[in-house]
């Protein structure tokens, strides 16, 4: 089974994509669950999403502790937020940064790979906005097979319409194609 | 070969269920964590997606006078709650039992004020658990859907006319995305006839409804009405049956896993089963021979299913999701204490009540349980119960 958390400020989107993710993943016949941290909405506070994949049926109904992948949001949350609590040995954190992986050596423990992604400058040029959250879905993708970009596909068009979507898409494939995923 | 699951929040898949069953009234109040199950049916109605009246009321309160009225005139009725609204509801949730008045209530629980707690226990359902209806618990999103249109089918039987409420965790389960196989139209249409009211009210066939009741009947009126849910056992039975041929997917009153050599077992109600499960099979691994009963069906309580599920075990480790205060502990190991008094060979039964306002009780939570229960219940220390996870 595959665990995701996302960290995000209230209105940057993490929930939505989780569900986006585990949609794609339900849509191709595995099992996903995708669920906020429960509670009253915030903008602008700090925020977890939860996702879980797996090729059977999933019997867990409680957070993620243990997640394999922690992806964030907004790099100010790294302090804030205590993203890496719990990742797995040999997990992957993705965070939206314009730095390099190597950059975070001594903020993350050793144990944990790091990803990055300008997602804020992608989302800027493809959206006109710096909604994050769709594009970091591409970085997840580069990082983790379990979904592919053909996967996301129809669930983000649904979502968003023909023509955001695509936009979002867009800016999706370019983090797919731009994230630098540390050795 | 296996039908498509959609990957939906259950609260939609749910309100998609109730739009299946063809639903004539809708009328309910917004509350967390319920508000998406009715949002999504004023949005179908709205949409012309959906043939009913949806009645926006000003309260709760209003909400279930409206379902008892359109019960009443024999439209198939739904609405949906939680926490506070059901207690302003309460008032006419009596009377809509009492009155066999049918009607399907989405129940998203969630714990009572004070402290203020929109999160999910189950202190809500148990306010009202005396008040006649036929309660049901859910474990997943699945359930939930199959559950609102066994509901409507319950509830409308002749042999039943009694509202049924579909408990499901709120949040937990209400706002959870997860894959849900949904049944067609047909399927819906064969497994729910239409509804037919006998005695509704009809301007050309007068009848009276909700009579004052003088001491010289009241009493039987009471015994009435738990003839009638008694009575509900046999067609709940059958709807589960006739649900299981059509779809594969069978419900029981008292469902077990894992029971059959075990010595002892953790009791659920709730979104509290699946986790059990998935730790009930670590525990095996390691040597525990440990299962879980999961009880389904609340109201009518069925005595029997549960005694003969428990038969032979040692222990029940009874996991509850809220206290009645300066009371035995947990309602459900209360009522379970006393479903055993006096039975021969009767297990033990240690209480944990846990989970309360949305407080996470995640697998080591359950392992810690289940393994300090068996402990306790070894030593004799059964008494009252142990509030889990409490702090200073």
């Amino acid at each position: 089974m595959l665990e995701i958390r996302l960290h995000g400020r209230g209105g940057q989107g993490a929930v939505t994509s989780a569900e986006l993710i585990a949609i794609s993943a339900i849509n191709k016949g595995k099992f996903a669950q995708a669920f906020p941290s429960f509670g009253p909405e915030r903008r602008g506070a700090p925020v977890v999403a939860f996702c879980r994949v797996d090729e059977k049926k999933i019997n867990i109904r409680a957070k993620v502790y243990s997640p394999d992948i922690v992806i964030v949001l907004d790099p100010g949350l790294l302090e804030l937020a205590n993203p890496t609590e719990g990742i797995r040995d040999g997990g992957l954190l993705v965070i939206n940064s314009n730095k390099a992986p190597e950059e975070f050596g001594d903020e993350i423990p050793s144990s944990i790979k790091i990803a990055t992604v300008d997602a804020n400058r992608i989302a800027l040029e493809e959206l006109g906005r710096p909604i994050v959250n769709t594009t970091l879905i591409g970085a997840f993708i580069k990082a983790n097979q379990v979904i592919t970009i053909d996967d996301i596909r129809a669930p983000m068009l649904e979502r968003f319409g023909p023509k955001l979507g695509g936009r979002n898409m867009k800016a999706l494939e370019r983090a797919y194609r731009e994230v630098i995923i540390q050795e | 070969m296996e039908k498509a699951r959609k990957g939906i929040e259950v609260s939609i898949a749910l309100a998609e269920a109730a739009a299946q069953a063809d639903v004539d009234v809708v009328a309910a109040y917004p509350i967390t964590p319920q508000t998406h199950i009715v949002e999504h049916l004023a949005e179908l109605v709205a949409e012309g997606e959906l043939d009913a009246e949806f009645v926006p009321v000003d309260s709760e309160h209003s909400a279930m006078s409206v379902c008892c009225g359109s019960a009443a005139v024999g439209a198939r009725t739904f609405t949906s709650t939680s926490s506070q609204g059901l207690a302003l509801m309460s008032e006419i949730f009596f009377i809509a039992a009492a009155m066999r008045l049918p009607m399907v209530m989405a129940l998203a629980n969630r714990s009572l004020s004070s402290p203020l707690s929109i999160w999910n226990d189950h202190t809500d359902t148990m306010m009202v658990r005396d008040a006649g209806w036929i309660h049901v618990f859910v474990e997943n999103g699945q359930e939930s859907y199959d559950h609102t249109l066994w509901a409507f089918r319950v509830a409308e039987d002749p042999q039943v006319m009694l509202p049924v409420a579909v408990n499901l965790d709120g949040f937990i389960l209400t706002h959870m995305i997860e894959p849900i196989e949904y049944v067609d139209n047909q399927t819906v249409k064969n497994f729910l006839p239409e509804f037919k009211m006998k005695n509704a009210l009809h301007p050309d066939n007068p009848v009276s409804m909700g009579c004052f009741g003088m001491p010289e009947i009241y009493t039987e009126t009471q015994m009435a009405r738990e003839e009638g849910i008694k009575n509900a056992y046999p067609t709940i039975l059958k709807a589960w049956e006739e649900w299981g041929s059509l779809t594969g997917r069978y419900y029981h009153p008292i469902e077990t896993y894992k029971t059959e050599d075990a010595d002892y077992c953790i009791v659920t109600m709730g979104s509290y089963g699946e986790t059990a499960m998935e730790v009930v099979d670590a525990l095996r691994d390691e040597g525990e021979k440990v299962g879980v009963v999961r009880i389904r069906l609340w109201r009518p309580f069925p005595f029997d299913d549960f005694r003969k599920a428990v038969l032979g075990k040692q222990a029940l480790i009874v996991l509850d999701r809220a206290i009645s205060f300066g009371g035995p502990g947990g309602p459900v190991a209360s009522e379970l204490r006393s479903a055993l008094y006096g039975m021969e060979g009767a297990p033990s039964i240690v209480n944990y009540v846990a989970g309360l306002a949305g407080r996470d009780v995640a697998r080591d939570d359950f392992r810690k349980i289940i393994l300090e229960g068996k402990n306790k219940a070894y030593a004799h220390d059964t008494d009252g119960f142990t509030l889990y996870g409490l702090r200073g």
